[in-house]
């Protein structure tokens, strides 16, 4: 049963040390604002699983508080490359990171695996491919009835996912819209959830019957936060902060240059900043 | 006054790209590629061909290119916009792609693509982003175009890591690996359209762009390349193709503050 919380109060309650943590939102929709409470609040040798790393884990590498990360594209979408995250693999700075390298339509199996409580996802995949010689998590089955050879990877299972969605009702269900992604098997694969909105309102009796909805009982946690997607953001409330994405760039290029913009913009402020940031956008 | 016989290798290796798209196709545009040349041909002479970003969005439209393959008005102009294990096992899995267009970092003369590593896999000279939706499009679409920029450190005689597999070591690769798509059946650069031999599968040089020379090629491309016997000249872009593509980089830059889209 869906709790409203402070975003402080819902990552104390819900992230632990060592967990298997899943900040989720494909481009879209990117729960930014959960990721940095986690950072103020110190969360060490997490697992972050993620498809496409992005800006949030660059984040929370480059701040100290992943051991691994499994994952399918890291990039910085539309600009480059993740330079925190290639510090801590290649030089270990500030500390050295395992990595779990799939594909996209691997991880995405591995969700829909683990919202459908499997332990494993199949699926037709790295026919010829090289991840499956250097990540041993890829691994094949063959078909019972056919004999075709499939690939499976285990499902995936964190310990909590985080999600931005743009509403929740009173009653604390969840709409998501726009793009998707795999927020909805992100959620219902972990064991607890957390969800940051845009806004809270009475109830949902004007919806189209067919919308994409967590209901208010498969999710621990609603924090309202406004703009706390940025520099991601929300169909329907502001545009993505593309200048905010080529800055990263510069920002991560450099240790001290990142460490005096995270104490400044992430350390020595609260989520209520979040709401300035897509001012305009 | 604008002087349509006067292009960059760019617009031209955009505006080849482009035309091997038709009305019927389905085309998932990975990331990387140049969905600049999928729009052209939506903008021009494909009028109904569907697009497909990797985000969910199905038969979108942009207006200007999308800076990442999750910009929000990909879904606007989509026909419909459909969840990421969705896309991946219904549509693409599912075998509803005709073209998947693919950019590369490093290209062999099979088709076979890199952007994982430069060097050992363990400890890279450099780390690139990855594969992304690129193992699977290269394997579950129809056949794959690729598109990229000719260099030496780009064409390479052997890529440091396979993240997506074209035709592997050459002739019948894919079969033995119980691949059933026909991989790469295109390769346009910047200064030549090329397309696997039908028997070895090695690209060979089957057009030139206007004004580029066989020397030209080869000093871009780290194999020792091979041209067809019956050589033509790409014909040059026309005035609507190039007023489309223009028009269209001109909305994109000053809808991103200066940068160009993807």
């Amino acid at each position: 049963m869906a709790k409203f919380q402070s975003l402080k109060e819902a990552v104390a309650e819900n992230l632990r040390d060592g967990d298997v943590v899943a900040f989720e939102g494909f481009t879209h929709l990117i729960p930014h604002a959960a990721a940095h409470e986690a950072i103020r609040q110190g969360r060490k040798d997490l697992t972050l699983i993620r498809m496409t790393p992005d800006i949030v884990y660059d984040q929370m590498i480059g701040m100290g508080l992943a051991k691994k990360v499994i994952f399918s594209y890291a990039g910085n979408p539309g600009v480059g490359l993740l330079r925190r995250m290639r510090d801590a693999i290649e030089n270990s700075w500030p500390r050295g990171i395992e990595t779990e390298e799939h594909s996209h339509a691997s991880m995405a199996n591995a969700y829909e695996a683990g919202a459908a409580g499997l332990p494993c996802a199949v699926f037709r995949g790295y026919r010829g491919a090289g991840l499956k010689e250097v990540n041993p998590n890829i691994r094949s089955v063959t078909c019972p009835f056919t004999g075709e050879e499939l690939a499976a990877v285990p499902a995936h299972r964190p310990d909590v996912a985080f999600v931005h969605a743009q509403k929740a009702n009173r009653r604390g269900d969840v709409l998501v819209e726009g793009i998707i992604g795999v927020q909805k098997e992100a959620v219902l694969a972990a064991k607890r959830s957390v969800v940051t909105v845009e806004e809270i309102v009475e109830d949902f009796d004007d919806l189209h019957p067919n919308l994409c909805i967590l209901p208010h009982w498969t999710v621990t946690s609603i924090v309202h936060v406004p703009g706390g997607a940025h520099p991601s953001y929300t169909h329907g409330y502001y545009d993505r902060d593309n200048a905010a994405y080529l800055e990263w760039d510069k920002i991560s290029a450099d240790r001290d240059l990142f460490t005096a913009w995270m104490k400044e913009n992430v350390l020595d402020v609260g989520p209520e900043a979040f709401a300035g940031r897509v001012k305009g956008l | 006054m604008t002087n349509f016989s006067d292009f960059t290798p760019n617009e031209m290796m955009t505006i080849a790209a482009a035309r091997a798209l038709s009305n019927d196709d389905v085309c998932f545009v990975g990331i990387g590629a140049p969905s600049a040349a999928c729009n052209v041909a939506r903008l021009t002479h494909a009028p109904d061909i569907t697009l497909i970003y990797e985000s969910g969005t199905i038969g979108t439209a942009p207006n200007v290119l999308p800076l990442s393959i999750g910009d929000g008005e990909l879904c606007e102009t989509a026909v419909t916009t459909v969840s990421v294990p969705e896309m991946f096992r219904y549509w693409l899995q599912g075998g509803r792609i005709s073209i998947g267009f693919l950019g590369a970092a490093q290209l062999d003369r099979f088709g076979n693509i890199n952007t994982t590593v430069i060097g050992d896999y363990h400890k890279p000279k450099v780390r690139l982003p990855g594969g992304g939706g690129a193992p699977e499009i290269a394997s579950s679409c129809k056949q794959v175009f690729i598109t990229m920029k000719q260099a030496t450190r780009g064409m390479v005689e052997k890529i440091d890591f396979y993240t997506s597999f074209g035709h592997g070591e050459g002739g019948n690769h894919r079969e033995r690996l119980g691949i059933k798509t026909k991989g790469p059946t295109l390769l346009i650069t910047d200064l030549a359209i090329w397309k696997p031999d039908p028997e070895t599968k090695e690209f060979t040089v089957v057009s030139m762009h206007r004004g580029v020379t066989r020397d030209k090629v080869q000093e871009t491309c780290g194999w020792k390349v091979r041209f067809s016997d019956r050589l033509e000249e790409t014909p040059p872009p026309s005035e609507l193709e190039l007023t489309t593509l223009r028009e269209l980089q001109a909305r994109t830059e000053k809808a991103h503050g200066g940068k160009k889209g993807t």
